[in-house]
């Protein structure tokens, strides 16, 4: 069954045609990558999906509930989760009270909730020791790394327990050993039901996690199926991969 | 030409780097790999003059350069192309790549190092009415290279060139990378395309907790069965 379905979307900005026509299915468990070349519109889908951005045309169907029109604060209480090519995080707030923002919204910061607080906090930190940021859960979101603030938010948006996961370029800038731990650790979070969408250019990572591709170029999907397929497939070597 | 000597740094919040030396050699790639938050970015500020180190000396071409302001260290001939897209968005590429002499008084120099850049890089020459926000993301990296370029400087320092690139893409701004090395530029890079960017280095250096954990030849240490286990993963 599709947990989500995006019907003949289409986006433009001016006289650029950013989202051709595209169409997705994301089954529910799985654990999708969208590729393609820079500009080719990967980003535009997870503002489209997300309600960042209005569509032109086409529809989205989110656990069969149309999501076309909603602002992203409707789409995200609905159970999808993101995360940005360049992280956003809350520079004045420490990485620990970052942690802690998704979990205030779902209604968890008031007085009658204060052992569930204490449980939170006890999870946040897990997280970010996970992720081999816990050194750093007093210190402020914005004196930490590039790297980390890429690790931190993708901490931070788990922990609103999404249904649906759009990951932007997770792998940008982290340190190569700790992206396997990190594949690994939303294989696990995959295995518990949460489903993802992923934007990555790196290859190996997403070839490794991924349990099925989609390729867009020029705003259009041009292949799709299996990894092994995509990388062989001649259209997505040329116009993405490279000989 | 530079060398870092017990260098202490940091942001208010405790120190990044603890007593860091590093030698960056004449003609050199240099590349720097390490885990996330281990002082990688931190170096390239201290070097540029945007972080002034606590303790320790930065000496390029065995004068002294800590403390000094960026500014200045620009004038010495040390660039920086950073982490993030720096282009102006909204100026064309090329009063951008112009903007990278913007402290030479000298208009006929300027002139001569535009050529020699469009020869280096001919995206300048055939994309130099376009705005900087119309490029590709690769595209508008070698403009920044191109910029960069612009004060013929003495070192290069390229804060993770190929984040958020393509296949094809990165493959063709590591090409520039090595291409401008070849053409005698000295460049220092930190990476977290580690394996690719030691492939590219001719000495490449791990770095850990804001200290050198091992250093040697690009291949020496892609090739360091422990250093590949801990910091470079299998799969990049």
């Amino acid at each position: 069954m599709s947990l989500l379905e995006v019907e003949r979307l289409s986006k433009r900005f001016g006289g650029v045609v950013a989202v051709d026509d595209c169409s997705l299915s994301i089954p529910k468990g799985s654990i999708i990558g969208l590729i393609g070349p820079n500009g080719s519109g990967k980003t535009t889908v997870f503002n489209l999906i997300t309600g960042f951005i209005p569509r032109d045309a086409g529809d989205m169907r989110f656990k069969s509930r149309s999501i076309a029109g909603l602002g992203p604060d409707r789409i995200y209480g609905l159970g999808i989760g993101r995360t940005f090519q360049l992280a956003r995080i809350f520079p004045r707030l420490t990485a620990l009270e970052n942690m802690l923002v998704p979990v205030r919204r779902a209604g968890m910061g008031g007085l009658l909730a204060r052992a569930q607080w204490g449980h939170e906090k006890t999870r946040a930190m897990a997280m970010l020791e996970f992720m081999d940021i816990g050194s750093v859960a007093s210190m402020l979101g914005g004196a930490l790394s590039y790297g980390q603030r890429k690790l931190l938010e993708l901490a931070a948006v788990m922990m609103a327990e999404p249904e649906l996961v759009l990951l932007d370029e997770p792998a940008g800038g982290v340190n190569p050993a700790l992206l396997e731990r990190i594949a690994d650790h939303i294989r696990r979070l995959n295995a518990g039901g949460v489903t993802f969408l992923v934007v990555e250019h790196n290859m190996g990572f997403v070839m490794n996690l991924c349990t099925e591709l989609v390729v867009l170029a020029q705003g259009r999907v041009i292949a799709g199926g299996k990894p092994e397929d995509v990388r062989a497939n001649p259209v997505v070597l040329d116009a993405y991969l490279g000989a | 030409m530079l060398e870092l000597e017990g260098v202490t740094a940091g942001y208010g919040g405790g120190d990044i780097l603890r007593g860091l030396d590093l030698t960056v050699e004449e003609g050199a790639v240099t590349c720097i790999v390490g885990p996330n938050g281990a002082g990688k970015s931190t170096i390239l500020r201290v070097i540029s003059g945007l972080l002034r180190p606590r303790l320790g000396s930065v000496r390029l071409r065995g004068a002294s350069i800590a403390g000094l302001s960026p500014r200045t260290i620009l004038g010495r001939g040390v660039v920086q192309v950073p982490q993030e897209r720096s282009l102006f968005p909204t100026m064309t590429v090329w009063e951008n790549v112009r903007m990278g002499a913007y402290t030479v008084r000298d208009r006929r120099l300027v002139e001569r190092r535009m050529e020699a850049v469009c020869q280096t890089f001919p995206l300048v020459a055939e994309r130099r009415h376009e705005r900087a926000a119309s490029l590709s993301g690769g595209q508008q990296k070698i403009i920044e290279f191109a910029r960069a370029l612009m004060l013929d400087p003495a070192l290069v320092i390229l804060d993770e060139p190929s984040m958020g690139l393509d296949p094809k893409t990165r493959a063709t701004v590591f090409d520039t990378i090595r291409a401008m090395n070849l053409a005698g530029r000295t460049v220092l890079l930190v990476e977290q395309n580690a394996r690719s960017g030691l492939r590219l280095a001719t000495h490449g250096v791990v770095l850990e907790s804001g200290r050198v954990r091992l250093e040697g030849t690009g291949t020496a240490v892609l090739n360091n069965p422990e250093i590949g286990r801990l910091y470079l993963g299998a799969t990049a």
